[in-house]
């Protein structure tokens, strides 16, 4: 319990992880809170990868992590672009009416 | 090794209870600002392990940026307060199942981590650097020589994000006057003067 | 002799080719004239043949022109041969005959029809068939011939095909035809069990030792070659409309007359008395078919003309005096009379053909106007078809002075007629007796009612329309010109042509045509017969006239008095003594409401029910559950994304233990 290892920062991203996931699809308010659960998914993501290579000696993991960050805010400005862009075309952002796409 | 421990605890459970609320709050921006929570205490715990330039990095990137960026969206997209919708309810049991399997997965790949601690020592050698060497240096000195390419792929990567971002957004309103530069320096003479012969006394 | 041969069969194929098939590049007249010529050319070579085979040298008598091989498979070995004897040459003469008379009758008849060339190409292709079938040397392309003059009686009866009456007629004369010819078909297969061979020469050769073959039929012993017999006998039924399949031959009046004078007359219906006289040395060894073939041929005598009596369509009356005849010609070839079965074929295909020409005259003349209760007077209008229809009814009726110069002098339905029922009285079995009753009372009511058609039509007072009475006009030349031709026939051809078919010369002239023995003992019997059997005949003829001229001319309250003393007999006989409609229910009904299940139920529910349309709704309700994932909500596009990935991820973990 004291001694803080490689599983104490695994089990907090696996958490992290899995709300990121719940709030995906539990949110029923708006489209922003999607890309901030993908935002918390690539954290818990980069949390792994800075534990495994601190754990190994070895710094690849986190040059790993500097990338993974690096795309993460160009995917983040991406989505908000698009979510600006589809709000001026609709008007609302609410999640059950972006139902467009339905077949 | 005590104050080590209640560091950790004390940031994880932040992190986690942070995230709890990004997706539970009912008012965006408390998300967005829960969000940030979660980010500087991942940054913190980055420090306790020792990466701190990472951590650095993800203050000012993910919270300096990307955080600011999402504020901006919310305020501006004007969003009301989310009203209690039914049917949130619908999904729980199976949702929750489902992230239940997939949390016990991930651990149990932690726990065979567990069973065998050598393992991890033992895979890829390509990096391997002295740890009396801080952080910082550390990545510098992999990141510019083994990892170019992926240095500036991810270059690219942000600018072809940049210019996305501005095609997508960017919109012209009808009606709005604004200087066309280059039109007004290539202006022909003939267009912006012309010689009237003037009698004296006369006027135009 | 081998050239005049194929160019008689063959010239109205060709002429019909060109005809049916070129019919919009030559014209009308060019389509005529094609196929009048070849007819009338291919009907003087039947003149030269005849003459050849029928007086030539003993050697010319009998002559096979192979062609070419048609199968060969196994011991089944058939061939396009023609074969020419007598019996194929008294046919050829009749059918080229008639049918050359017939193309240039329908030259005037049809003149303002639309489908002129059609009609002359299925005139033409129906000789063809009819002389592939009197030329065949074996049973298969005797059939073939058979199946084709059934093919283009369809053809003709549907000519004008908008009339669904027509329509509707000639889909009944090819299915009764079916099934008389599914009979054939069994007889056929069972001539060449018994014998191994199709080829005529082979089975007469043949047919003596498999006369005791016997076979096992539920449980009884019944005789091989009777029953061959029998079943060929069940085509000829078919095809010559005798009683039980004889429903088709007042309905296929619905064709233009020249089709009912050629096909309906002289030449299609009596292909079922030229089989059986084809092959009587089979029926020589078969008497109990032989008694059956009697029996069915003296009822149809009788049965026919008790409907021909009350029947006020002229095309009718004579298409039922037509089946009555056929009858006669039937138990003339059932007692072992075929020769004068010939005879009497011969005849009728003249003065049977004179008489439907002349009544398509009458029905020019009147405008298209088939009922004779419109009709009378007529012999002012169009006195030369009046005489010659008189010619035809006389003949018709077998008037003549018995007695006379060894065998009388008369018309040539005298002498024909005579021949008949004296073979059938001279046979002496107590089915020749039978025959020979109904024969007689036949006779009575044939003269009737010929005698009622011409008194109905030509004399009296006019009854229909004044509009058409005057137009009413002779017909043209080239329409009167056939019907002399037939009254010539139908007027000398008995006292010339009797001592060949009946007469001294018959041996000589028959040769080994038919079979001989039991034709030389009949006509040695019917010549032995008393006077009165001779007379009778005679007797009924002109009383049935002179009762006809008391009924129509004399006295005409007279037939409403006797319909109203007999009415259940005289609704009897006007509806045909119920076939049509006991065939209707037993049948027709039934086969629609089993088509109409197989259809709707089998076809429909079953087979449609559980393939395509099944197949076509579960893939449509399989749509609709697919679609309802596509719901167009992103947060459930990504719980299933997520489901998919623990899936995945299950399964590794899995995997990895």
């Amino acid at each position: 319990m004291l001694a803080i290892g490689l599983g104490h920062y695994l089990f907090v991203a696996a958490i992290v992880f899995t709300f990121g996931v719940f709030g995906i699809f539990l949110n029923r308010k708006n489209v922003i809170v999607i890309l901030m659960c993908v935002e918390l998914m690539l954290l818990s993501v980069n949390i792994n990868l800075v534990a495994f290579s601190v754990f190994q000696g070895n710094v690849v993991g986190q040059v790993f992590a500097m990338l993974v960050l690096t795309v993460a805010a160009a995917e983040a400005a991406i989505g908000l672009a698009i979510l600006v862009a589809y709000f001026r075309v609709r008007g609302t952002i609410e999640v059950e009416d972006i139902s467009a796409m339905k077949g | 090794m005590v104050l080590q421990a209640i560091a950790f605890y004390v940031f994880a459970a932040v992190t986690i209870g942070a995230a709890a609320m990004v997706v539970t709050s009912r008012n965006p921006v408390y998300s967005v600002l829960f969000l940030i929570l979660a980010f500087f205490n991942a940054a913190a715990l980055f420090v306790l392990i020792g990466a701190e330039f990472i951590a650095m990095i993800l203050v000012i990137v993910y919270v300096g940026a990307v955080a600011v960026l999402f504020l901006f969206v919310v305020m501006m997209l004007d969003i009301n307060l989310a009203r209690i919708r039914e049917g949130f309810l619908r999904y729980l049991p199976v949702g929750a199942l489902i992230g239940i399997v997939l949390a016990a997965e991930i651990l149990f790949g932690v726990g065979v981590l567990g069973s065998a601690p050598g393992t991890v020592k033992t895979l890829s050698r390509a990096g391997a650097q002295v740890l009396s060497v801080e952080n910082t240096r550390a990545i510098g000195r992999v990141l510019y020589t083994q990892y170019f390419y992926i240095f500036q792929a991810a270059g690219v990567v942000l600018l072809v994000a940049m210019i996305g971002a501005i095609v997508l957004t960017l919109r012209r309103r009808p009606g709005v006057r604004r200087q066309r530069v280059s039109e007004q320096l290539y202006r022909p003479k003939e267009q912006a003067i012309s010689v009237v012969k003037v009698p004296t006394r006369g006027g135009v | 002799m081998d050239l005049a041969i194929k160019l008689i069969v063959f010239l109205p194929l060709v002429a019909a080719a060109i005809a049916g098939l070129f019919c919009r590049v030559i014209g009308d007249r060019p389509a005529q004239i094609v196929t009048c010529a070849a007819l009338l050319i291919a009907a003087a070579l039947s003149v030269l043949v005849f003459v050849r085979v029928g007086f030539g040298p003993e050697d010319g008598k009998f002559l096979v022109v192979r062609l070419f091989t048609w199968i060969s498979s196994g011991t089944l070995d058939v061939s396009w041969s023609l074969r020419v004897d007598t019996l194929t040459a008294v046919m050829l003469i009749v059918v080229t005959g008639v049918s050359a008379m017939v193309h240039v009758y329908s030259v005037g008849y049809m003149a303002d029809d639309p489908g002129i060339p059609r009609f002359m190409a299925y005139l033409s292709l129906f000789t063809f068939f009819m002389l592939m079938l009197v030329t065949s040397d074996n049973l298969v392309q005797l059939f073939f011939g058979w199946e084709g003059v059934g093919l283009a009686s369809y053809l003709l009866i549907g000519f004008w095909y908008d009339r669904p009456s027509a329509n509707a007629a000639a889909i009944k004369a090819f299915i009764v035809n079916r099934v008389g010819d599914f009979g054939f078909a069994l007889g056929i297969f069972a001539v060449w069990m018994l014998t191994g061979s199709v080829n005529f020469s082979e089975i007469f050769a043949k047919a003596p030792e498999m006369a005791g073959a016997h076979f096992m039929f539920l449980g009884k012993s019944v005789s091989a070659l009777e029953t061959a017999c029998l079943l060929l006998f069940v085509g000829a039924m078919g095809k010559s409309a005798q009683l039980g399949l004889h429903t088709w031959l007042p309905d296929a009046m619905e064709g233009p007359t020249p089709v009912s004078a050629l096909i309906h007359a002289a030449t299609m219906v009596t292909a079922g008395v030229f089989m059986v006289c084809r092959l009587s040395p089979l029926y020589e060894l078969a008497p109990i078919a032989s008694q059956v073939v009697t029996l069915v041929g003296a009822a149809t005598a009788f049965f026919a003309a008790t409907i021909g009596l009350t029947q006020f369509d002229i095309k009718r009356v004579i298409a039922y005096s037509t089946c009555s005849q056929l009858g006669y010609m039937f138990f003339a070839a059932g007692v072992g009379g075929y020769s004068a079965a010939m005879f009497h074929l011969m005849t009728h295909g003249f003065f049977k053909a004179l008489l439907f020409l002349g009544a398509g005259s009458v029905i020019t003349c009147l405008h298209h106007e088939q009922d004779m209760r419109k009709m009378g007077g007529v012999k002012e209008k169009a006195p030369q078809t009046f005489y010659l229809m008189w010619i035809g009814t006389l003949s018709l009726a077998g008037i003549g002075v018995p007695l006379v110069m060894s065998h009388g002098v008369g018309f040539a339905g005298f002498h024909s007629k005579d021949s008949i029922l004296e073979a059938a009285f001279g046979a002496g079995s107590t089915v020749g007796f039978i025959a020979y009753w109904l024969g007689i009372a036949g006779a009575f009511m044939t003269a009737f009612y010929s005698a009622r058609l011409m008194f109905m039509t030509f004399y009296g007072k006019y009854r229909g329309d004044h509009h058409t009475w005057e137009h009413a006009h002779e017909s043209p030349p080239v329409m009167l010109a056939p019907l002399y031709v037939l009254a010539a026939g139908a007027v000398f051809a008995g006292v010339v042509a009797y001592n060949w078919f009946v007469g001294e010369d018959w041996e000589s002239f028959w040769a080994h045509a038919i079979a001989v023995k039991a034709t030389e003992l009949i006509i040695h019997e019917a010549h032995a017969t008393e006077v009165w059997v001779k007379v009778l005949p005679l007797i009924m003829g002109v009383s049935g006239i002179a009762v006809s001229y008391l009924y129509y001319v004399a006295a005409p309250n007279l037939p409403a008095r006797t319909v109203a003393a007999f009415r259940p007999v005289y609704a009897l006989f006007y509806n045909k003594w119920y076939f049509d409609e006991l065939y209707d229910a037993v049948f027709v009904q039934p086969a629609l409401a089993i088509g109409r299940v197989f259809w709707k139920k089998g076809d429909g529910a079953v087979i449609d029910g559980f393939g395509p349309d099944n197949i076509a709704a579960r893939a449509q309700d399989m749509a609709g559950a697919l679609s309802r994932f596509q719901s167009g909500y992103l947060y459930q596009y990504a719980f299933i994304m997520l489901l998919g990935v623990a899936a995945l991820v299950t399964y590794f973990v899995v995997m990895a233990r």
